[in-house]
């Protein structure tokens, strides 16, 4: 059971600003159906002042979501753009009396919602920088989520970036990469001694390489979840693989075998292409 | 404001008669079973008593009845005892809906090279046969299946399993922790080697369990020590507790002789009528061959520990496969084995009944549930028409 406080209990049992504005200026969206919890904000603004004069929400999620969506609203109203923009998931969460660890992506789910309404009253699009990474599969987070994230609320842990944005919460792939962006976070020169352009490898460099991520870092994080994976052949940048024990059938099967094409990608600097058999 | 505890299957309200048995147990006849004076030995005799009251519920051998400290040690003995006395054989099949206690140990073997195979479900939590005979060869040390499952009920051909499984010579372990006391269970006709009872599913204390060992069957112990238990699981025994799961076999026993179509009868009302009054609901699991107490239901457009939190504001106890109720960001396992959408198993909620339940109590269910979901139903941004979208966005990506 989740140590709510009397607040998150209020806002969850009662929440406020349910529903739609009539005719609202924005509508900030995210979260889906699949990831278990979504938030819909619709914002009314004074043309002229600036100021948000109604705010209500639409989520499907668990107690804290309702209780942070509901929060946000009450959190934005009477405020302007300018003072709204300032809102952090910090704020949500410290309105509510705290949220517990796990549940604090419930406050930045609700931080990004606002975002995603005042971009767009601004009729301005979100702005994807080409570097613009999708890192954790599972719950589609970015590189740029989790940098944001982590700087924001001073998280240093892969634990901790999964209960503030879930990445890494699903199959787990992405924990390594995690594990990466958070060191080039906090120590900011690691980062200027990445090479910039990689290697040339031979042939047998590549297979080895290949046959090296798939044995000590994709095998056993499929194993952890009672799956397994067998390198079947590679030909050309052709990698075959056989997906076992759960994998098979699962659901998420085709993002895992994408998720490890970006991980081979990425070691190989090459095009590869990763099929079951 | 009274509980209302439909959450049998987490773990049940200890009876009040198996607490009376085992009270003296706590404070005169403290003794310790293996004494030689009288004041211990005493109770030697009555540990060996309950092991006949639970022999006498699943129609084993006194003999047959090992107690341990839970049902988790029960399954990890099993298998553990399983691949230990057949070191030839590396394999290891089981299902993907089993308890974590197989699961999880499993996982355990496969790390130290032992080779596992998961059992696919069909969309009904089904077992799947042809799936057994295929995954089985000369190289399987065990094979286990739970009897029924906790979160759907469904239960699970073990009889079908086990002829298959003997006329091949492969060991069979079953979990049987959600069935003992709530379906009949007849070792005697029942080809299965070894089987798992916990005793806080069944109205006896937590920390107690059983591991049925067929006469006959090589068996490695796992608790390694004193002689307690004929060496098959050291440590003193839980004298009180033991005492007290003996009885809640006797009371079980006597409570399957009056049937189970009154409790079946409850968990069938409670289901048609939430059924009947949120759209939208149906009922995960193969509902012709459940556990009689046992209904898991997918509100959809809804999140589980929502729908919980809002019941538990009336005193009402149930769980959810969701994955905010997990621990965990994944929901289910169960559920998503059975490939229910995740719109689904996030909406689940599970109510497991005793035969402590009483018709007031599902009315009060049927009354406030259904606002509870109208009300969680109007705060979220999905609705049918969302969900066709949605579908078609996981039909597109399936094809893709």
């Amino acid at each position: 059971m989740w140590e709510y406080t009397d607040k998150v209990k209020e806002f969850f049992l009662k929440p406020k600003n349910v529903g739609e504005v009539e005719n609202p200026d924005a509508v900030g969206e995210v979260g889906s159906i699949i990831c278990g919890d979504a938030l819909k904000l619709s914002i009314k603004v004074d043309k002229e002042t600036n100021r948000i004069v109604d705010a209500k929400f639409q989520t499907f999620g668990c107690a804290s979501a309702i209780a942070s969506s509901s929060a946000l609203t009450e959190l934005v109203k009477g405020k302007t753009l300018e003072e709204a923009s300032k809102i952090t998931n910090q704020d949500i969460a410290a309105y509510l009396g705290g949220l517990p660890d796990e549940k604090m992506h419930c406050s930045v789910m609700g931080m990004e919602a606002l975002e995603d309404a005042i971009l767009k009253y601004k009729g301005e699009k979100k702005v994807l920088r080409p570097e613009e990474n999708i890192i954790c599969k599972c719950f589609d987070v970015s590189e740029e989520k989790i940098r944001k994230t982590a700087i924001e609320n001073n998280l240093k842990t892969v634990e901790e970036i999964t209960h503030y944005t879930k990445a890494g919460g699903g199959c787990g792939m992405c924990i390594p990469e995690i594990e990466q962006i958070l060191k080039d976070v906090w120590s900011v020169r690691e980062i200027r001694e990445r090479p910039v352009e990689k290697k040339k490898l031979t042939n047998i460099q590549r297979m080895a390489l290949i046959q090296d991520i798939l044995e000590r870092e994709i095998r056993p994080r499929l194993q952890a979840d009672g799956g397994d994976i067998d390198l079947v052949d590679i030909e050309g940048s052709r990698v075959i693989v056989g997906l076992r024990g759960m994998c098979v059938d699962c659901p998420s099967g085709s993002m895992t075998i994408r998720g490890i094409e970006e991980r081979l990608k990425d070691v190989t600097g090459q095009d590869i292409s990763v099929v079951t058999e | 404001m009274k509980t209302i505890y439909l959450d049998n299957n987490a773990t049940t309200q200890v009876a009040p008669e198996v607490v009376e048995a085992m009270l003296p147990y706590f404070t005169e006849l403290y003794g310790n079973a293996s004494s030689m004076h009288t004041f211990g030995g005493q109770v030697h005799g009555r540990i060996e008593l309950a092991r006949a009251q639970v022999a006498e519920l699943i129609g084993a051998e006194p003999e047959e009845i090992i107690f341990t400290g839970c049902g988790t040690e029960s399954d990890n003995t099993a298998l553990m005892s399983a691949v230990e006395s057949n070191p030839a054989r590396r394999r290891i099949v089981t299902t993907r809906v089993e308890h974590s206690a197989i699961l999880n140990f499993c996982k355990h073997l496969a790390a130290k090279g032992y080779h596992t195979t998961y059992l696919p479900v069909d969309t009904l939590g089904r077992f799947n046969m042809d799936a057994l005979l295929e995954a089985i060869d000369d190289q399987t040390a065990v094979v286990s299946v739970m009897y029924a499952n906790n979160e759907t009920g469904v239960i699970f051909p073990i009889e079908e399993i086990g002829k298959i499984l003997h006329a091949r010579g492969i060991l069979f372990h079953t979990d049987a922790v959600q069935v003992a006391g709530k379906i009949p269970i007849n070792l005697k006709q029942l080809p299965v080697d070894m089987l798992s009872i916990s005793g806080h599913k069944l109205h006896a204390p937590k920390g107690i369990g059983v591991l049925y060992v067929r006469k006959g069957t090589r068996f490695c112990p796992y608790l390694i020590g004193g002689h307690q238990e004929k060496g098959r699981r050291a440590g003193t025994e839980n004298v009180a507790s033991i005492v007290g799961l003996g009885k809640a076999c006797e009371l079980a026993k006597k409570e399957l002789a009056r049937g189970t179509a009154p409790l079946a009868a409850l968990r069938d009302k409670l289901e048609l009528a939430l059924l009947e009054s949120c759209p939208d609901a149906v009922v995960n699991g193969d509902r012709e061959n459940r556990l009689p107490n046992t209904t898991s239901i997918s509100f959809e457009y809804v999140e589980g520990e929502a729908i919980l939190l809002r019941l538990n504001e009336f005193g009402i106890c149930a769980s959810s496969g969701s994955a905010c109720t997990s621990g965990s960001l994944q929901p289910s396992h169960v559920l998503r084995a059975m490939g229910i959408p995740y719109t689904a198993v996030h909406g689940s909620v599970r109510f497991s009944l005793s035969s402590y339940n009483t018709q007031s109590e599902i009315d009060r269910v049927i009354e406030v549930l259904p606002p509870i979901i109208r009300e969680l139903r109007s705060y979220s941004p999905f609705g049918r028409d969302k969900f066709e979208q949605y579908l078609c966005r996981l039909d597109a990506a399936r094809a893709d």
